[in-house]
């Protein structure tokens, strides 16, 4: 059973509960994600990039009920709607980053904060990230300034699986499940090359890529023996909670299909190769991006995006041809060894190739803030080899693409009708340095407006420190 | 645009060659009609020529003639500024951060005296690090190459290298200190501690500590050479972000009598009035805007705005990875205008203020008559990252537009054939 991302993305059509998939995926730590309330919006005379790769100019955008109910011309908007005004500004669907270390990594960043990387044996996929995000971290506020309205945060990349990653939508919460994204899938956090064999090189191994490599596959054989054990039979009504066990109950996991006690980071490693779980790869270069596409084949999971990818641009057809993205930087390079091919076209060479799917991500608490201007440098550079990229598309880089990444396009990402309504006004073409978001709005709800400050969330670490007015 | 065939030769005759930096006779050039963004007294010139004779800027202005075998480039309005500068970098001194085989930014002699303000690290400067091409090729022309910290919140003298292929700086040293939460741990954990290291240290320079005393801190050549600064030869640049340790600096520079420059200064804001009567610049981080530690609760995108509508003399540094991110420097200006900061100002950050702070602007830093010619040509607005440099010109030269970067890209742009990419076509 292995659902194809768009099937299990049809599944987040509503904000309702999502039953498990499988008990791999059941949620003990439910979303109480609320939208704030708020009326209708229509936002007037803009050019709109719809992240479908379609511009409208003097344009409008409706939303009502927390939606996008319209987008065209001299749309009619209910008498109560707030009217923006439009006019020289523009429109484009909230930023969304697909690799974010907000909450975990939080500033301050003293170490009774490092909450990102479980560097405690080179396996931890039972770890979730969620379980670690600070939501007092006042990079969310500063990301939020910079249009993004969703976000997965990841685990650190110091172990081969670092552990599961979770979609958030950024609003002000004290708690992580008042942001997690309903229905969101989780994330799996693998990672490639230097990082896992640096850390455990002197603490019993992987010490090498080929001990990396062996790592996988030990990890992910035990997840398929676990896999099928564990996989409910067919017409099985009567199955007991999976949990029964640990809740007193007098059935147990292992009893009738299930073989044995239950294993967290099995679990995680069977929701990804049902595909519940997508999977996300922390890896530079291109050798070891081929050898995690044979991995993927030889236990059959799909692999939703390869991560950082400097030399993407050296596979950039393979990736499309097995249809998964690259979430890139736009010019971060020379840091590292394996990051030292890293080329300003890389994102724009994986974008080009037929049925590419090219991401900015950020990794970065300040990269986060400005996605649309990592986007531009693409765009400028690609100019200079003659590839004519425009900002309709350039924008899918930073809403559709990441959106369907992290298995959530179906309900973001893009401004259609039906869809979520995150949506970021801008100053001006986003695509330049003096581009700022000066509304963003989630789910319908204004969260940030740049020009008032009963608008702009500022988080209780901030509170009466004398920070900067 | 580049109308000249002279030029295209030059260009491909270097890249044959190699590397840009060979020491070829510069080429006269008559840029014309550009919008010559001077950073100096005469600010931004439309329509206007500038011809380079000898790797000097000899004319600017409208209707220059070309002189016999000069090259000649319609620059049809867009934007020539001053080559830029690269931050305070280990640009040469490092070829990949991570990898400490390849990077002599620091010294760190923990257990022989390892406070060693005679460390030099210009001495490492490579003028063929692979990172210098990548640099030049986003329009940047000089960099302030940083002693980084080793085991000692005193890292020791760096300086302005031109990247020209020069392999000696330009100009003065530069000693660099760090202080605040990053240095806590050369200092006994406390920074209160840099203070009182600091004040041995100024009193065994200053020769009030015997020199074979069993508590001195310096060699006798680490002596001399603090000596030099604190006689104001060469700026002291002081990395430090907290107002409150800003102000204590103040104090201390004022009483010592030495030329310092502050890097950082994430809550530099708080104190622009000071600063600016003290004639402190200050290189700020534009992209800092979050309490990253407890020495920068203050950080905000509008600190260089503020700073300069307080009289401060303001450039720019990069706190992250300086050294292959020196092109984002320019976004950092960028980010700053859009925060309040005026676009001359800006510009002039990334030009004439590092080069007057560093003592080279009788060289470099603007465009004027008599000035070396380097120089870049932009697509567009050069702080705005929608843009890029088209040329970049050192002492006159036209520096061919390549890097190992632009030939990766250039090799998997192609579409395969028969043979491997490692193979040219």
């Amino acid at each position: 059973m292995r659902p194809t991302l768009l099937a299990m993305a049809g599944l987040l059509c509503c904000c309702a509960p999502v039953a498990a998939k499988s008990r791999f995926t059941d949620d003990p730590y439910p979303s109480t994600y609320k939208a704030i309330a708020s009326g209708p919006v229509l936002i007037e005379h803009a050019t709109v990039l719809t992240g479908t790769g379609t511009r409208l100019d003097d344009a409008d955008v409706l939303l009502v009920d927390g939606k996008v109910s319209a987008v065209g011309q001299r749309l009619q908007a209910p008498a109560e709607a707030i009217r923006v005004d439009g006019t020289g500004k523009w429109v484009t669907p909230g930023i969304i980053d697909v690799h974010s270390h907000l909450g975990v990594y939080p500033s301050p960043g003293v170490r009774a904060h490092s909450d990102g990387n479980e560097m405690t044996a080179p396996v931890t996929a039972n770890v979730w990230a969620e379980h670690s995000v600070w939501p007092q971290d006042p990079g969310f506020g500063m990301a939020l300034a910079g249009g993004v309205t969703s976000l997965q945060v990841l685990p650190g990349s110091a172990n081969l699986v670092g552990g599961r990653g979770v979609t958030l939508k950024n609003v002000a919460a004290t708690s992580y499940q008042a942001m997690k994204f309903p229905g969101a899938p989780w994330g799996l956090k693998m990672a490639c090359g230097e990082n896992p064999k640096r850390v455990y090189g002197g603490k019993g191994g992987p010490a090498t890529r080929m001990g990396n490599v062996a790592g996988y596959r030990a990890a992910f054989i035990d997840a398929a023996e676990y896999r099928s054990k564990n996989q409910p039979k067919d017409q099985q009504p009567k199955k007991k909670r999976w949990f029964s066990r640990a809740s007193g109950g007098e059935g147990n996991d292992s009893g009738g299909d299930t073989g044995g006690k239950r294993d967290l980071k099995l679990d995680t490693l069977a929701g990804a190769i049902n595909g519940d779980i997508l999977v996300h790869i922390h890896c530079y270069r291109a050798d070891e991006m081929n050898i995690m596409m044979d991995l993927a084949k030889e236990f059959g999971f799909k692999i939703a995006a390869f991560h950082h990818g400097v030399e993407a641009y050296k596979v950039a057809d393979r990736l499309a041809q097995e249809g998964i993205c690259g979430a890139l930087w736009a010019d971060w390079w020379g840091f590292k060894m394996e990051s030292f091919d890293g080329i300003q076209e890389n994102i724009a060479i994986v974008d080009r190739a037929p049925g590419g799917c090219a991401i900015v991500h950020s990794d970065s608490e300040e990269g986060i803030q400005r996605l649309n201007q990592e986007a531009a440098k693409v765009i400028a550079n690609a100019r200079k080899i003659g590839m004519d990229i425009s900002p309709e598309h350039a924008i899918t880089w930073l809403t559709a693409n990441p959106a369907k990444a992290m298995g959530i396009s179906t309900v973001t990402g893009t401004l259609e009708p039906g869809k979520m309504g995150d949506v970021v006004l801008w100053n001006r073409n986003p695509f330049s340095v003096y581009a700022q978001a000066e509304q963003v709005y989630i789910d319908g709800a204004r969260v940030y407006d740049r020009h008032d400050r009963s608008r702009q969330p500022v988080s209780d670490f901030m509170l009466g420190q004398g920070g900067a007015p | 645009m580049i109308r000249a065939r002279l030029l295209r030769r030059k260009l491909l005759l270097a890249a044959v060659l190699g590397v840009a930096a060979s020491p070829v006779a510069a080429q006269d050039v008559l840029i014309r009609q550009a919008t010559v963004h001077t950073a100096g007294n005469r600010g931004t010139l439309r329509d206007t020529d500038v011809l380079v004779q000898g790797g000097v800027i000899r004319a600017i202005g409208s209707g220059l003639a070309a002189p016999a075998g000069a090259t000649v480039v319609e620059a049809a309005g867009k934007p020539l500024t001053p080559a830029l500068f690269g931050g305070i970098s280990e640009i040469g001194v490092e070829e990949v951060s991570g990898e400490e085989s390849t990077v002599d930014s620091a010294v760190s002699l923990e257990h022989d005296q390892p406070i060693r303000p005679e460390f030099d690290v210009t001495l490492a400067f490579n003028p063929d690090s692979v990172v210098i091409p990548v640099a030049r090729v986003e329009g940047i022309g000089f960099t302030l190459v940083a002693a980084t910290t080793g085991a000692s919140f005193i890292a020791g003298q760096g300086g302005v290298m031109r990247l020209d292929g020069s392999a000696d700086p330009l100009g003065p040293h530069a000693l660099f200190v760090r202080l605040g939460t990053d240095a806590t741990k050369f200092s006994g954990t406390s920074r209160a501690a840099q203070w009182m290291l600091l004040d041995q240290l100024v009193a065994e320079a200053r020769g009030r500590v015997p020199a074979d005393s069993p508590h001195a801190l310096l060699t006798p050549t680490g002596r001399a050479v603090l000596a030099r600064y604190l006689g104001g030869q060469g700026r002291i640049v002081v990395l430090v972000n907290r107002a409150a340790d800003i102000r204590r600096l103040l104090r201390w520079a004022a009483r010592e009598k030495v030329r310092i420059a502050i890097a950082g200064a994430a809550e530099g804001w708080r104190v622009g009035p000071e600063l600016a009567s003290a004639k402190v610049p200050v290189f700020v981080d534009a992209f800092a805007d979050l309490p990253a530690d407890f020495d920068q609760i203050g950080a905000t995108l509008e600190n260089a705005a503020r700073l300069r509508q307080a009289g401060v003399e303001v450039s720019f540094m990069l706190g992250g990875d300086s050294t292959p991110n020196a092109r984002k420097l320019r976004q950092g200006a960028g980010i700053a205008v859009a925060n309040g900061l005026p676009w001359e100002d800006a510009l002039a950050g990334l030009t004439r203020v590092p080069a007057q702070v560093l003592g080279v602007a009788d060289r470099i830093g603007t465009l004027e008559v008599g000035k070396t010619a380097d120089m870049t040509l932009w697509s567009g607005d050069p702080l705005d990252v929608i843009n890029t440099a088209q040329q970049l010109w050192l002492g006159g030269r036209a520096i061919p537009m390549r890097s190992r970067q632009t030939e990766l890209r250039d090799r998997y742009l192609r579409a395969a054939g028969p043979l491997p990419r490692a193979y040219a076509p």
